[in-house]
């Protein structure tokens, strides 16, 4: 974001406007298909605070090109996003969360400022993404993306309030809630954590819960692998990811091993 | 002693090493009518006395709203103080379309101290001409600050300017010791007493010329002006005065101020308030 002094003042990165170019002039280009793209990204709520898992993947097309992309991303040392889609427009989005938390402890440090907290909540940075994807979407050149954001919100007397997980899609929808997933995810995974969500779940509960759920993503969704990383953010140590792991997977399970009109049953019809 | 060689562009610097186009630019935040204020750890108020060009017209509004958790009580060009407000409204809508947050008063107020310093060191501008109390409540608390056209910000739990503001900030001087755990209604008293000081001569705070506005905990910023504004002046009535030629307390109250606003008064009355 630019920096105009002649602005007079006004605060330029409120004006989410700045800094792209207009769509239909000759000679320049919009977003119409997704190139390097990431599969899903699921969240929970936990008793200790939030929860995002998702795989590393980064996809070109049918080919898995990148087998160890990050897709879990801290922002600033509260806050944390999850993206799918495409992968480029996530970087993007990645450095410009990151270049306003760095401005945030840059002018906390002013002369006449003492704010605590003075970096944003997750919940603002949801907020902002969704003003920036909004944005983009109008000018029908989008950050072709699904972002998760989690993090805790803030009290209104600044003090780290609820844990807070919500999403925002590449049209500028935003909604928040107590499990979110995104892609293949809310399809696949979505209903195995509605029915196993309790508010008092625990970080190895919640964690078993969302491994299950990236297991059944590996076996559904082609564009998915199995290796995978869990990130977490809680009150006292903020964000944590986890280093890439994979997971253990059966392909024994006779759905898999005889075809669908031999099996018992209805074959899955 | 060198002051008219060095004074007329805001970019000159005087021998003395001041800027003397600024200095005259806070001169007319003190010809402005009074206005103060104080905040405790749960509420911050404002007080101003309201001038009025002449009998038949009404009294220019000094208190003004920028958001749900934000107001400003202003002393000077009441015009470029409009100006001010407008732009902090609007960065306050930014931010909470942005950011889905009230904007945090802190920040606000360095973008716009920075704002001021900037009309300092431009050839082409002129400083504004006046003076802002900014009562505000965020998460950090309340807050009171003050700014004025050299660009200086400041942060209060009790400050006063504007003419005849010296009696004001005696007053609150003597007494912010006990702001702190005051009582909303106690600020609002504090911020009456303090403001009879200011009145001239033989003038009564009265519900159409005094106006109080309050910010804080579980409250948005309220303006208290004319009924709503009675039952604190018949609380100050009942203790014992609300003005009106009542000035033997002031110890520090600026004569030459007086004479000279009489003076000047009626030059720049249609511009500052």
């Amino acid at each position: 974001m630019s920096f105009s002094l002649a602005r007079g003042g006004s605060t330029t990165r409120a004006n989410v406007y700045a800094g792209t170019s207009a769509p239909s002039a000759p000679g320049t280009q919009r977003t119409t298909r997704p190139i390097v793209t990431g599969t899903s990204v699921i969240g929970i709520k936990y008793a200790g605070g939030v929860m995002l898992a998702a795989d590393t993947l980064a996809s070109y097309g049918g080919m898995a090109k990148y087998k160890n992309a990050q897709r879990l991303v801290s922002v600033n040392p509260k806050t944390l996003i999850g993206g799918g889609g495409e992968y480029s427009d996530f970087q993007s989005l990645t450095d410009l969360l990151r270049a306003n938390a760095l401005q945030d402890s840059c002018t906390a440090d002013s002369l006449y400022a003492e704010e605590d907290g003075a970096e944003e909540c997750a919940r603002e940075v949801w907020n902002y993404i969704r003003a920036v994807m909004y944005n983009r979407r109008n000018k029908m050149n989008p950050l072709w993306n699904d972002i998760v954001v989690a993090g805790f919100a803030q009290d209104k007397d600044g003090s780290t309030g609820e844990p807070f997980l919500g999403l925002v899609d590449k049209i500028g929808t935003a909604y928040g809630d107590d499990m979110i997933a995104t892609g293949f995810g809310s399809y696949l995974a979505l209903p195995i954590l509605r029915e196993k969500y309790r508010a008092d779940l625990e970080e190895g509960e919640a964690r078993a819960l969302l491994e299950d759920c990236m297991r059944v993503l590996f076996y559904r969704d082609c564009r998915a692998s199995n290796r995978i990383q869990i990130a977490k953010v809680t009150k006292e140590d903020g964000v944590l990811i986890s280093e890439p792991y994979e997971l253990d997977t059966s392909w024994d399970s006779a759905s898999f091993v005889v075809p669908k009109g031999e099996l018992e049953g209805d074959g899955g019809w | 002693m060198f002051r008219n060689q060095y004074d007329t562009d805001v970019t000159v610097w005087s021998p003395e090493g001041r800027l003397l186009q600024v200095e005259y630019a806070m001169e007319s935040v003190k010809q402005g009518s009074a206005c103060l204020g104080l905040r405790s750890s749960t509420h911050s108020v404002l007080g101003a006395l309201k001038r009025s060009v002449s009998e038949h017209a009404s009294h220019q509004k000094k208190l003004l709203e920028i958001d749900d958790h934000m107001g400003i009580g202003i002393a000077g060009l009441t015009a470029d103080a409009r100006t001010i407000a407008k732009w902090m409204r609007n960065e306050c809508l930014n931010h909470k379309y942005v950011y889905g947050t009230p904007m945090p008063s802190g920040r606000l107020l360095t973008d716009l101290a920075d704002k001021h310093q900037r009309t300092t060191q431009t050839y082409v501008r002129r400083p504004y001409g006046v003076g802002l109390l900014v009562a505000s409540y965020d998460k950090n608390g309340p807050h009171l600050y003050q700014t004025c056209p050299s660009g200086n910000l400041y942060e209060y739990y009790a400050s006063a300017i504007g003419a005849r503001s010296q009696s004001g900030r005696t007053y609150l001087e003597k007494h912010y010791e006990t702001l702190n755990d005051a009582s909303r209604d106690d600020l609002i008293m504090h911020a009456l007493r303090a403001l009879t000081g200011c009145v001239s001569g033989d003038v009564e705070l009265t519900k159409d010329n005094g106006s109080i506005a309050v910010v804080g905990k579980d409250e948005k910023f309220t303006l208290i002006e004319g009924d709503e504004l009675q039952p604190y002046l018949d609380r100050l009535e009942l203790e014992g005065g609300t003005g009106g030629g009542d000035d033997d307390d002031d110890d520090d109250d600026d004569e030459e101020g007086g004479e000279e606003e009489t003076k000047e008064e009626g030059g720049v009355e249609a511009m500052e308030t």
